[in-house]
């Protein structure tokens, strides 16, 4: 293609739109179901459990530290399929662009979502591409749908929640919401904080044998860890107690959240797993996801406690106790 | 965190733990009861997200002042913010002030309908729109305290001096040692001492609160805004009580000097002059705000646009007024929880998370048990 | 309400800027309200500008009695005493 930009006519279904299909899409993804660009993916399912899940990603930079638009596409919709216990297999994409959008842009979002893809053994099995006029939408949006089989031994839901049990974190928190915040903000330096984007289907993989005692997972994104677990304790006769000096954090992401007056509780990761599992296996998940890159800052933060029902506690990092709420509205730096 | 860190040391914590318990326990024993404001909004946010309040006996009850910027402008400038926005002007403002409720709509709503309004982390983003955007006004809100305005000064002094003509402020500026003198001065008020704010007094010195332990025998301890800080704080305050004499004792000697910091003071002197300015829930109070001198009233959004801030309409059954007096606790609020919550603010203690009412709903300590 | 975190000075920079670091992350910043401002020093960051410097002096001392506090409180509930206790410098004032 000779323009260096999208135009109206790339998605006006005449010669643009099949070049844009056929010198950016095919050599990426053409090798599976989309190869001869069917109406629908035909796919074969080796299991009658599926999970099946959606997603839309509108995040601004559309590039930023760690990642961009595309692969965060990818790791979302493989993440929220891993979390729900399943081998992630098939993905669905939607590009919306932006009339004007730089054509290199739109390359390396889709080389990312190449090489996501593949590190996740998902394939992209069908898509969409629609061009919308200059104003009509922020550069590129992308939805999202994924489509995986359930891992055998996997049986998760709150109601399996007892007290004792643990609560474990994979890695640090906040490093996506972070990595944003500081991109927007002009922050530099060897520690600034990088994108956590990345999947983790090889943490939920890795403890399917232990899996008998893992009560439930779920990634905390937009609303950070205070929101997936009072998402857990609402209405439930149980609570959860965390402790502030055992939550990992990543050093630059903790100096941003001190300067700009974030509670990283409520900032979001897009690569860490939260899971709640017995006591008696909580030791041994550690130690596998120690040995996977992912997992290296994994760490046990709680406890699930039959007293403060329906509550999150924090003990802070002095000792003292309160209640972790959910954050209300957009994330923004405070000043005063 | 070099200088951070270590005054979140758990162990020393603990300590404060057993000598509170001792001094709070020889306090009541004489009979006392002690009830200290926290006059500094982010005083507040530290005790409610490091947990102060497990720490502290019986015997003391710490209270929110009105020291959070947020909370205390009159809904009457979110209103004139917002016709600026809708006039067309660029709006900059620090983060909180979008969900503040103004007399009819807020900041937030106001950009959902078309206006153009910024929220950012420094006073620095208005200059780089001036720049970007030659052809539009970019409006700053300037909000805030001593601390503030000397950063929000330093950049209208580089913008000036670059000549940028499409820049202006609309000012809201207030000061900490007025509004603490009319404190004292209401009978119905019992505060015994003033754990007075950081970094206001790294602008105005320490020696800015002494009237009010020298003659109004109020205690005050300057302190820091790390856990330990606000800890020993409470100690200096409760050990004054005890000795029955009032100072003003400098914990925060790390950053605070006596005199203040002599260049952001000229820099206010320069720019700004006194004024009698309405504090939401409080009302007017004599020169307790500054506002640009006639010779800046180029960079006046106000007078730029032959606008006059009103004082606006509040809901007439919040009492962020009694709150910000330390007279009630937020929960005595009738509409606390219930029609007034942080997704639906609806008075402006509620709106910043560094709000009395906004700390106290976020980081509610009653009923927990170990 | 006036957060403000202790950032070092690690680089001038043109028009009364600077580069200050906390940790490894780095922003630029005004220091049109510091008095004489040089590298290496600890500098109170607000909104963007630095409003005070930071006494390191005066920061290890209070530091000093937070780190003797918490020996007196380990000591006292039998956990070991982790740290020797730098001695105590008595309270001072500027």
């Amino acid at each position: 293609m000779n323009h260096d930009q999208i135009l109206l006519a790339h998605g006006g279904g005449g010669r643009l739109s099949h070049a844009l299909i056929t010198d950016e899409i095919l050599p990426r993804f053409g090798s599976g179901p989309l190869a001869s660009l069917p109406d629908a993916a035909a796919l074969e399912l080796d299991s009658t459990r599926i999970r099946f899940t959606t997603d839309g990603f509108v995040v601004q930079p559309l590039e930023f530290p760690g990642g961009n638009i595309g692969d965060l596409a990818v790791h979302g919709t493989v993440n929220d399929l891993a979390v729900s216990g399943a081998r992630p297999r098939w993905l669905s994409l939607g590009l919306i662009l932006e009339e004007g959008l730089s054509l290199s842009l739109l390359r390396r979002v889709l080389d990312s979502i190449q090489r996501a893809a593949h590190d996740c053994g998902v394939i992209v099995a069908t898509g969409d591409t629609k061009v919308v006029r200059r104003g009509q939408c922020d550069g590129l949006y992308i939805t999202s749908s994924g489509i995986g089989e359930a891992l055998p031994g996997f049986d998760l839901g709150l109601d399996r929640i007892r007290p004792g049990d643990r609560v474990l974190v994979s890695g640090p928190l906040g490093d996506h919401g972070a990595a944003i915040l500081a991109a927007r903000e002009g922050i530099q330096g060897f520690h600034a904080p990088v994108s956590d984007s990345r999947p983790v289907h090889r943490l939920v993989e890795g403890v399917s044998s232990l899996a008998a005692g893992i009560r439930f997972m779920r990634d905390p994104t937009r609303g950070g860890l205070a929101t997936v677990l009072n998402e857990m304790t609402t209405g439930r006769d149980f609570g959860i107690l965390i402790r502030a000096r055992e939550l990992p954090f990543s050093p630059g992401t903790a100096a941003l959240a001190e300067m700009m007056g974030l509670d990283l509780l409520h900032v979001a990761s897009e690569g860490c797993l939260v899971m709640i599992c017995a006591a008696e296996v909580a030791e041994s998940i550690l130690a596998v996801w120690r040995t996977v890159p992912e997992g290296q800052k994994a760490q046990a933060i709680g406890v699930v406690t039959p007293n403060q029902a329906g509550r999150v506690i924090l003990e802070s990092a002095i000792g003292g106790l309160r209640v972790v709420d959910v954050p209300s509205g957009e994330l923004l730096p405070r000043i005063c | 965190m070099n200088y951070i860190d270590g005054f979140r040391n758990q162990d020393a914590a603990a300590r404060y733990r057993v000598t509170l318990a001792q001094l709070g326990q020889e306090w009541a024993d004489q009979g006392g009861r002690a009830c200290f404001m926290e006059v500094c909004g982010s005083h507040t946010m530290a005790i409610a997200r490091f947990a102060i309040r497990d720490f502290l006996p019986p015997s003391v009850t710490l209270v929110s002042g009105p020291g959070c910027p947020v909370c205390v402008t009159d809904p009457g400038y979110i209103d004139a913010a917002i016709e600026l926005a809708m006039q067309g002007k660029i709006i900059v403002t620090f983060g909180d002030m979008m969900r503040v409720p103004g007399s009819r709509s807020t900041l937030a709503k106001s950009r959902a309908a078309g206006g153009w309004i910024e929220s950012c982390y420094s006073p620095v983003t208005a200059l780089e729109l001036a720049r970007a955007h030659p052809d539009r006004e970019i409006v700053f809100l300037a909000i805030g305290f001593e601390t503030t305005m000397a950063p929000v000064l330093a950049m209208l002094d580089t913008a000036r001096r670059a000549a940028i003509p499409n820049l202006t402020l609309l000012t809201a500026f207030k000061l900490v040692p007025p509004v603490l003198a009319a404190l004292i001065a209401d009978p119905e008020l019992k505060i015994d001492g003033f754990l007075c704010p950081a970094h206001v007094s790294a602008v105005i010195g320490a020696h800015a609160y002494r009237p009010f332990a020298d003659t109004h025998g109020v205690a005050c301890v300057v302190a820091g805004f790390e856990p330990l800080d606000i800890l020993h704080g409470v100690e200096g305050l409760l050990r004054q009580k005890i000795a029955g004499h009032a100072t003003v004792d400098n914990q925060y000697s790390r950053v605070v000097r006596p005199e203040g910091n002599r260049i952001a003071q000229r820099l206010v002197d320069h720019y700004l002059m006194p004024a009698d300015v309405s504090w939401r829930g409080l009302g007017v109070i004599p020169a307790s705000g500054l506002v640009l001198r006639p010779e800046f009233a180029r960079f006046d959004a106000e007078s730029r646009h032959g606008l006059t801030v009103q004082p606006g309409r509040l809901n007439p059954h919040c009492l962020c007024g009694e709150v910000l007096k330390g007279k009630i606790r937020p929960v005595h609020c009738s509409l606390f929880g219930v029609a007034c919550h942080p997704e639906h603010p609806l008075g402006p203690c509620m709106v910043s998370s560094e709000g009395s009412c906004g700390a106290e709903y976020r980081f509610a300590s009653g009923g927990v048990t170990r | 309400m006036c957060l403000a975190v202790p950032m070092q000075l690690v680089a001038m920079g043109a028009d009364e800027t600077g580069t200050v670091e906390l940790d490894g992350i780095q922003h630029t910043i005004g220091l049109m309200l510091i008095e004489e401002p040089k590298i290496g020093e600890y500098l109170l960051i607000h909104a963007g500008y630095a409003i005070e410097r930071l006494d390191c002096a005066e920061a290890e001392a209070r530091l000093a009695l937070f780190r003797t506090l918490a020996a007196i409180h380990r000591q006292e509930t039998g956990q070991e005493v982790l740290l020797v206790a730098a001695p105590l410098r008595p309270e001072t004032r500027r």
